[in-house]
Formats: C-alpha cells, sequence, structure tokens
C-alpha cells in the first residue's frame, strides 16, 4: 500500500502533461490553419503584383518576401521579440491603439508565423499567376469584365492547383515552426505552446516515451497532408508545382 | 595557437584545447575567467554553452567534451554513477543566486512585495521542468504563497538566458533571473536578492568527463581561491566561503 503513492503522483503527472499536450496539439493545428488564411488574403495581392509588375525594383521585395527561407528562425524571432517591446515599433503601434501587447499571446503567433511562412505562400501563387499570362484577361477586359470580377472568375478557378499547394505548404511550414514560437511565445501550457516545443521539452527533461509519440504522430500527419496535396496536383493536373 | 605556444614559457611540451562545456547562466562568467588560463598555461579553451540537460544528452552520445560545468548536481552524479566520467572528480564550483528584476528603476522593492501587490502583467521564469533556476522560481512563489495567484502571469524561457531576454526586451515587467546576469547587466532597474531559505540550494557542480592533464589544469585553475574570489563576485556563492562559516 504504501508504493502506491509514487505511483499514483507519477500517473497524475503523466496525465497532466498527455493533456498539455493535447492542447499543444490543438493549438498547433489553430495557428497553423489561421496563418494559412491569413497568408492567402495578404499573399495573393503581393504574388500578383509580383507577378506583374514591371517595376525597376522589384527584385527587392522579392528578396525580402523570401529572407524567411535562408534566415534563422530565432533571429526572425528575436527581431519580433525587440519589435513587440515596449519600446520597439509594433509594441509602440499596440500600445497607442490601446490593446494588449503581442508578445505571448496567440496573436502575436500568427503575426510571427505569418512572416515565418510567407515565401511558402507568395511564391507558388506568384508563379502560378506567371503562367496564366496575360492574354485571358485581356480578352476578358475587352469583354467588359471589371479587375475584380477577371479576377475572380478567370485567375482564381487557373490558379486552383497553386492555391492548394500555397495553402497546403502555408499550413505545413506552420506546423512545424520552433523557432520563431520560442522566441515570442514563453510557453505557456493551453495558449502558446505548441508542439514542436513540446517535443522539445520533452526530449530535453529525458521523457522520450513522450517525445516519441507525438513526434511520430507529427510525421505521420504531415506526410499525409503533402501526400494529399502531390495526389490532387497530379489529378487537377493543370499547373506543375 | 602558434603565437600561444610559443609564448608560453611555463615548461608544458605542447598546447592542448580543453573543451568545456557549461550551463548557460554560467557562461558569461567563464568567458570572463577562461582568458587568464589560457594565459597561464598556454591551453586553449572552447566553450560550449547550453541546457545542462541537453549537454547530457549530447555526452551520452559521444559529444567530445572534456569537462562539464553542470546547472545542477544531479546530471554530475548521473554522469558518474552510468560511468561516462571520472569517478572522483566531481566538485561544486558555484552556488546560484536567484533575483526578482525588472528593468524599471525602483520597480522592485528590497522584500520582493512587488510580487503580492504589484500590477505587472507577466513574470519571467526558466522552465522548471529543464532549468533548475526554473525550479527554484517556483518554489520561491510557492513559498511566498503566490504560485497559484501568479500562474497565469508566468511565461517561461528554454533556460534562464531566455527568462532575462524576456525582461531585457521589456516583454515581461518582471523576472526570476540569476543574480549574476543582473550583476553581469551592471545591476541596471531594480532587483531583490531572493533570500536562499526561499529555495533548494542550486549547486552547480563540475565533472571531469575526459583525463587528461590540461582538463585537470583548468579544473585546478576554476577551484583556486583566487578564481573562486572571481566567480563570487560574478554573483554566486563559492564553496570556499560556505566551508570557511562551518569549520
Amino acid at each position: 500500500m504504501v508504493s502506491l503513492m509514487p505511483l499514483q503522483r507519477s500517473n497524475h503527472r503523466w496525465l497532466m502533461l498527455f493533456e498539455n499536450d493535447i492542447a499543444a496539439l490543438w493549438i498547433t493545428l489553430r495557428l497553423a490553419l489561421i496563418t494559412a488564411l491569413a497568408l492567402l488574403m495578404v499573399g495573393t495581392p503581393l504574388a500578383w503584383w509580383l507577378a506583374n509588375s514591371r517595376w525597376r525594383y522589384k527584385a527587392v521585395i522579392e528578396a525580402a518576401v523570401a529572407l524567411p527561407l535562408v534566415l534563422p528562425p530565432t533571429v526572425i524571432g528575436f527581431y519580433l521579440l525587440v519589435a513587440m517591446g515596449p519600446d520597439g515599433p509594433i509594441g509602440q503601434f499596440t500600445n497607442w491603439l490601446g490593446v494588449r501587447p503581442l508578445a505571448f499571446s496567440f496573436t502575436g503567433l500568427v503575426l510571427g508565423s505569418v512572416v515565418y511562412s510567407l515565401p511558402f505562400v507568395v511564391q507558388p501563387l506568384q508563379s502560378t499567376f506567371s503562367g496564366i499570362g496575360r492574354a485571358p484577361l485581356e480578352v476578358a477586359a475587352t469583354l467588359g469584365a471589371r479587375p475584380l470580377d477577371r479576377f475572380l472568375t478567370i485567375v482564381v478557378p487557373l490558379s486552383r492547383s497553386g492555391y492548394l499547394t500555397a495553402a497546403v505548404l502555408g499550413f505545413a511550414h506552420t506546423l512545424g515552426e520552433f523557432g520563431v514560437v520560442l522566441m515570442i511565445g514563453g510557453n505557456i501550457p493551453g495558449q502558446t505552446q505548441v508542439l514542436s516545443i513540446a517535443i522539445y521539452d520533452h526530449v530535453e527533461s529525458l521523457e522520450y516515451a513522450s517525445a516519441h509519440w507525438l513526434a511520430g504522430s507529427l510525421l505521420v500527419f504531415s506526410f499525409f497532408l503533402l501526400l494529399i496535396v502531390y495526389g490532387l496536383n497530379r489529378r487537377f493536373d493543370m499547373v506543375k508545382v | 595557437m602558434t603565437l600561444l605556444f610559443l609564448g608560453c614559457g611555463t615548461g608544458h611540451l605542447q598546447a592542448a584545447e580543453v573543451v568545456v562545456a557549461v550551463a548557460s547562466n554560467f557562461t558569461p562568467t567563464l568567458e570572463k575567467l577562461a582568458p587568464e588560463f589560457e594565459r597561464s598555461s598556454g591551453h586553449a579553451v572552447t566553450i560550449v554553452s547550453g541546457a545542462t540537460g541537453r549537454h547530457y544528452a549530447q555526452i551520452v552520445n559521444g559529444a567530445p567534451y572534456d569537462v562539464l560545468l553542470a546547472a545542477d548536481a544531479e546530471v554530475t552524479a548521473r554522469l558518474e554513477e552510468e560511468g561516462r566520467a571520472v569517478t572522483g572528480s566531481r566538485a561544486v564550483y558555484a552556488t546560484g543566486r536567484l533575483s526578482l528584476w525588472s528593468r524599471t528603476p525602483d520597480y522592485v522593492d528590497a522584500q520582493g512585495a512587488v510580487l503580492a501587490d504589484g500590477d505587472f502583467r507577466r513574470l519571467s521564469i526558466a522552465n522548471p521542468r529543464l532549468a533548475p533556476y526554473g525550479k527554484a522560481a517556483v518554489e520561491v512563489l510557492t513559498a511566498l504563497g503566490q504560485y497559484e495567484r501568479l500562474s497565469p502571469r508566468l511565461v517561461q524561457g528554454e533556460n534562464i538566458a531566455q527568462a532575462y531576454q524576456f525582461v531585457d526586451s521589456g516583454n515581461a515587467e518582471l523576472g526570476l533571473v540569476a543574480y549574476s546576469q543582473v550583476l553581469e547587466n551592471g545591476a541596471a532597474g531594480s532587483h531583490w536578492l531572493v533570500p536562499e531559505n526561499l529555495h533548494a540550494p542550486l549547486t552547480q557542480e563540475l565533472i571531469v568527463l575526459k583525463d587528461s592533464a590540461p582538463a585537470r589544469e583548468f579544473v585546478a585553475y576554476l577551484l583556486q581561491p583566487s578564481t573562486l574570489a572571481l566567480i563570487a563576485a560574478s554573483g554566486y556563492g563559492v564553496p570556499h566561503a560556505a566551508a570557511a562559516v562551518e569549520p
């Protein structure tokens, strides 16, 4: 009977960790979904402009969009953390608006993820838009279609495959995000503790069983997600990724 | 390297490299201590900074470290038990002190009462599951009867360096950080040195992983009274001071 006590305690601890893991899984999925949707909204006009602009210095914007591909995520995270602080531009802006600071909040994570995953959404959209060319739009224009109408009825349907790729890459890349969240998240269970951080914590505290469980789920899930994209893309077979 | 070798007149046959894995809280202090050892011994010191738990995992997987300066006394005991280190080479080199710190002057009072009645939004600590300083921070909050009330306001850094960074960047108003970090920054802002009876001792042990003359020289240098005095000045308790108190 004496030996029951530590056993119960360790069960309780295990259960608590398990609950945290489920919360981390849910936050990660929510973060990835919201980030992907936000990126499609921000990325569409940006990619359209990049695909069609003849501005001399367009390369500057293209380089800036591609930066998250090469920068270590911790660099992005560190700059965001400083920018979100009371002396930083984002911190001063939120202060001026009278809203809560963004660091250590879910909203802050969404902002960080949008920056971090930007090229993964903009680049497939840009290449799809470039592939469509101007001809179909000019035909529609001569038939009297307005710009927004032209975009929604011609460009979007023709870019279906590009949108699917962009959405899934934006979603999947955010799923695996680590460095940015590490810097600006504050690791709050149920609010900013995402899956990759939970896995990292398990490994660091030598809880290899929990780490395997989570890492394995993420691996299988990500694989099937990508499988769906590539499978669907073959079926549509309209635009090369 | 060549210059060091040529300039070394202390009778060593050759200059060697000592690879030291060090807990992130002690890194700034070690960076100040290492040059003097390099000058006097002619050996080069390579510092690998990180979390002690991660260093343990790396050592188990064959990391080429000569000495580990751990953040606790558990990992060193474990390495010795498992036969991954030189038996009998464990020694306390520092005892960590916690400090409640804000970068705002006059915000933290001399008794730490701000924890009970302050209007702060965020209190930064190191992850208590990973970092000894984080565990001690939770013990302090519990001892003060504030843990339940303040836990929604806690943000966690992966290590004490990140917990400090959250306060330094102004994103958290308060943090329970290492006293050595506060001193490192010239004690800017305001702080309260947390009494040691509010948490279990933050005993930091070193252990020799690969026996060699340079590794032993490095440990001897670190534990000599003049070096310990420098460690004490950096904001740590040191073993000889403790030994002097209890005869």
